[in-house]
């Protein structure tokens, strides 16, 4: 008779910054698109005929958008510092496959998501592909937040700004940066679709409530 | 007349002392100095020696030679330019052939180390300089010897400043700007396309003023001419902010001067004083005159800040019509897609096998990754 067990699996500044950098991204994106794209004039009737103040648009757009960017960059270090001090699910080192036993494990997430095995190996925290996929996420994270700081630094003068993003401009054309900038938006769009629906899927077949711990941070598992 | 002084040629040809004046307080306010300096501005500009020009040119459009002369009515800033003694200057120097060639030799042999050069166009290096040839000899080689000996080079224009257009890809001449041609030489970017007259006759009252030469950025540029961004002192950022923007070339707002950002203007990466100080004596500069900026005096811009009616570039340089949202929105239906399919084809499975039949058996020892029960 299999015994199961509560677990406190994801900690509070990992569950926080999870959620700081899920409505961050939100915000960002939809304000970011807005400043690459500006899709809607002050003339527009929303607008129009109000207050002046309401058409003040890419203003305000810039504004929430800078301040989110830097809520969504306290967010990132957080989980970054989080990787080194946190509990061993949390840690950096449980998402970087350095050993074979991981290796193995790897391959039968890859026949899980493939279809070739019914459910996928048996782990508490993440399984080694979804830490594989943050850490790709965290470097997306990284250079978005470099290149927008670079992009910043043209109007912001300064020792700060150089030292944040600045000092990429010598080397890329600034056309290019913003690019980078602008496809890591819809990277950052794909990423949560699929991370969902994984969620959902695994929720379903490893029936260890993964959906709710991101909200409480419990899993269910099996006692040891 | 010929005369060593700088004042009193500029009275002679008619220009008032009032001018004079206003054209030393223009000076000092393109510079950034306060009007304390005005003063020290003409006393430099009445008793300092003129100074000898040699103007070469290299693989050049002739547009910063033209930005210069075709003023409509002679100014001091012009004057001052025509009365640098322009020992030799391939476009508008009176002397031809051997002549021609004979009065930069005698600059370069009695002057040495005396007089300014200024080039314009950039500089071929590929097949040892063949490209741009002047009396039998490469402008590689002229310019080498020619800045090589200044006190210092003005690069006129974004051609001899960077390379320019005849250094975009894919570049078969080998362009490269001055500072690249001649690495020993002191150079001062007057970047532009063309170069603002301004700026230029500002940068040489710097000098008779300061006996020194302005301060550069990062790419060499003076900071009083390339230190601020335009798109922050633009007529047209109220615009921005406002989210007023023009979307087709002659529309509504293209005609109430709304904001040309959506147009591609490149105003927000461009730094140069276009928006104070403006072209052809203040009359216009781009943005004004109703196209967005293109960023002319940024190294490589015509690679780099292209396609100029855009705002983001062309991904992967693939195809004329595609741009970063499209492809953005295909990956995401393509996530979107797969992430169907791969559900259609879990509870096809689940229908053709029965759960139990396919769960491998517990492990007892490692021999792989443990199951669920």
């Amino acid at each position: 008779m299999l015994k199961l067990t509560d677990v406190y699996v994801w900690e509070l500044p990992v569950r926080l910054s999870h959620w700081v950098n899920a409505a961050c991204l939100i915000v960002l994106s939809f304000t970011g698109y807005y400043i690459g794209h500006p899709y809607i004039d002050s003339v527009h009737p929303l607008f129009y005929g109000t207050n002046p103040h309401n058409q003040f648009i890419m203003g305000w757009m810039r504004l929430v958008h800078f301040a989110a960017a830097y809520v969504f960059a306290m967010g990132v270090l957080l989980r970054i510092y989080w990787g080194f001090v946190g509990n061993r699910y949390a840690r950096w080192s449980a998402m970087i496959p350095y050993t074979r036993e991981r290796l193995t494990e790897l391959y039968y997430d890859l026949r899980f998501y493939l279809l070739l095995d019914p459910r996928p190996p048996y782990v508490v925290g993440h399984s080694i592909l979804a830490g594989i996929a943050y850490v790709v996420l965290f470097l997306g994270y990284l250079v978005s937040i470099l290149t927008g700081f670079a992009l910043m630094s043209q109007s912001h003068v300064g020792f700060f700004w150089k030292v944040v993003g600045g000092w990429i401009l010598p080397y890329f054309p600034v056309q290019e940066v913003r690019l980078v900038h602008h496809f890591i938006m819809w990277f950052l769009i794909v990423f949560p679709i699929v991370h969902m629906y994984i969620g959902w899927t695994t929720d379903l077949v490893e029936d260890n409530c993964v959906m709710s711990s991101i909200f409480s941070g419990h899993k269910t598992c099996r006692e040891e | 007349m010929a005369t060593d002084n700088l004042l009193a040629e500029l009275l002679y040809r008619g220009v008032s002392r009032r001018d004079f004046l206003k054209f030393c307080s223009a000076s000092a306010a393109v510079l950034g100095l306060s009007s304390s300096y005005v003063p020290q501005i003409a006393h430099a500009l009445e008793t300092k020696k003129k100074p000898i020009l040699v103007w070469i040119e290299c693989q050049s459009c002739t547009g910063d030679t033209e930005a210069l002369l075709r003023a409509t009515k002679p100014t001091v800033s012009e004057l001052i330019l025509d009365v640098l003694s322009l020992d030799y200057s391939e476009t508008i120097m009176a002397a031809a052939g051997k002549q021609a060639e004979k009065s930069l030799a005698d600059v370069l042999k009695n002057q040495k180390g005396k007089y300014f050069a200024a080039v314009e166009g950039s500089i071929p290096l590929a097949e040892n300089g063949a490209y741009c040839c002047i009396a039998g000899r490469s402008s590689v080689d002229i310019v080498r010897e020619v800045c090589g000996s200044a006190i210092a080079t003005f690069a006129m224009g974004t051609c001899a400043a960077f390379g320019g257009i005849p250094k975009a890809h894919p570049n078969p001449t080998g362009a490269v700007g001055v500072r690249d041609a001649v690495p020993e030489a002191t150079v001062i970017n007057l970047a532009g396309c063309p170069v603002n007259a301004e700026n230029i006759t500002a940068s040489i009252v710097y000098y008779l003023t300061f006996g020194v030469l302005p301060a550069v950025d990062a790419l060499g540029r003076p900071l009083f001419a390339f230190g601020k961004r335009i798109h922050d002192n633009c007529e047209r950022r109220s615009h921005f902010d406002a989210g007023q923007y023009v979307r087709q070339w002659g529309d509504e707002g293209h005609r109430l001067g709304w904001c040309l950002y959506y147009m591609g203007c490149k105003g927000p990466e461009a730094y140069q004083n276009c928006p104070t100080v403006k072209y052809n004596e203040q009359t216009s500069w781009p943005v004004q005159s109703g196209h967005g900026c293109i960023a002319c005096a940024a190294p490589n811009f015509w690679d780099e800040m292209t396609p100029f009616c855009r705002r983001l570039p062309q991904p992967f340089g693939i195809t004329v019509e595609t741009t970063a949202d499209k492809v953005g929105l295909a990956v995401t239906s393509a996530t979107v897609g797969g992430i169907l399919v791969h559900t259609v084809a879990r509870l096809l499975r689940r229908k053709k096998k029965p759960k139990e039949e396919s769960k491998p058996q517990p492990k007892t020892e490692w021999k792989g990754p443990q199951w669920h029960e």
